[in-house]
């Protein structure tokens, strides 16, 4: 292929990645940002710093801990710490995608730039999807795809936060509301396996019971115990029926 | 005020480095890790358990604006939040969020 047809063809790639993104994906995320712009707004904090979590943390769940810990006033080092074990999930994501972005041969640099866009919706649309596609499509449909939903989430997040804030106060509350109902609808319908389910139960149970004593710690030692039962109860549970199996 | 919007900020910023050490290193170490192995299924069981342990947290014991409703109200908003998804919308989740809200709203309004 020369030069000028492969140009053509990478943008292609991206008005498709772009095309595909602005609609149910975009929407979805545009829910769960507005409610969250709301809650910040609700909660005191400033607008420059919660538009700019949207475009460097890139995950809603490390955005709502850092500003629901910022402020019950949690230290910032236990806040950055819990932040990042929020965050671990994206190091086994992102070496998932690589491959499929690598056959292509990029420089190195577009990887680390594509990594920045990656999130669970950006994440889940395009692993399934580039199997199917030619390698040197992958990077630009995924920049055109992962872009878009951060270009809405950003905006959302500063309409959310102004349009809460401007509400009068009844509505303003409702909105904020909606951040946690976004949480959780999306984690009790994603949750199919049943170590999900575990976790999530588990997670639900200890939150609250640590807050009462130790609420600054609490999302952090919450999901460790709860997260580290529901592991447990599952291996062993797995275990168990493989023996059983095996008999 | 303006201290603790500073600290918000620099806040912020380290979270938002913090999080992406743990994406360049997934592109650093990509050919030489197994994503399926078991540290990173109980560190995914983890994560969900935080984000659930915060989001039971918020409605039963609410800091900030939600301070200001009571349990009944956030536990009827939740519920219909969850029919309107599971039971009217076959898993709309802009419908059952907005569903939420707005059974929030009419709670709020019937109290006042």
């Amino acid at each position: 292929m020369n030069a000028a047809a492969e140009g053509s063809g990478r943008r292609a790639a991206l008005r498709d990645g772009v095309l595909a993104a602005a609609g149910v994906p975009a929407l979805v995320l545009i829910t769960g940002y507005l409610g969250f712009g709301a809650l910040a707004a609700g909660n005191g904090l400033s607008l420059p710093g919660t538009v700019l979590s949207t475009l460097l943390l890139w995950a809603l769940p490390g955005q709502l801990i850092l500003v629901e810990m910022h402020t019950l006033g949690a230290p910032f080092a236990l806040v950055l710490l819990t932040v990042m074990f929020s965050a671990v999930r994206f190091l086994p994501m992102t070496v998932v995608l690589m491959p499929l972005l690598r056959e292509a041969r990029e420089r190195p640099l577009h990887y680390y730039a594509a990594a920045q866009f990656l999130s669970m919706s950006g994440w889940a649309w395009t692993m399934t999807r580039f199997p199917d596609m030619a390698p040197e499509r992958r990077l630009p449909y995924f920049l055109g795809f992962a872009g878009t939903l951060m270009l809405a989430a950003t905006l959302a997040t500063a309409a959310g936060f102004v349009g809460g804030d401007l509400l009068p106060k009844l509505a303003k509350l409702a909105m904020v509301f909606m951040s946690p109902m976004y949480f959780l609808l999306l984690m009790t319908g994603e949750a199919r396996q049943l170590m999900a389910r575990l976790s999530l139960l588990c997670g639900a149970v200890a939150g609250p019971l640590l807050h009462l004593v130790a609420p600054h710690a609490s999302v952090l030692a919450g999901g460790l115990i709860g997260g580290t039962v529901a592991y447990g109860v599952h291996r062993a549970w797995r275990n168990r029926s493989a023996r059983l199996g095996a008999r | 005020m303006s201290e603790l919007v500073n600290e918000y900020l620099l806040l912020t910023l380290a979270c938002g480095a913090g999080t992406y050490l743990w994406r360049g290193l997934g592109v650093a170490v990509s050919s030489r890790i197994r994503p399926e192995s078991e540290l990173f299924a109980w560190v995914g069981c983890v994560a969900f358990a935080m984000i659930a342990g915060l989001i039971s947290r918020i409605l039963f014991l609410p800091s900030g604006a939600l301070e200001v409703t009571s349990l009944w109200q956030r536990l009827l908003g939740a519920a219909a939040a969850l029919a309107v998804y599971y039971l009217i919308s076959r898993r709309n989740l802009f419908a059952g969020v907005l569903a939420g809200g707005a059974a929030m709203y009419a709670l709020l309004l019937l109290q006042h």
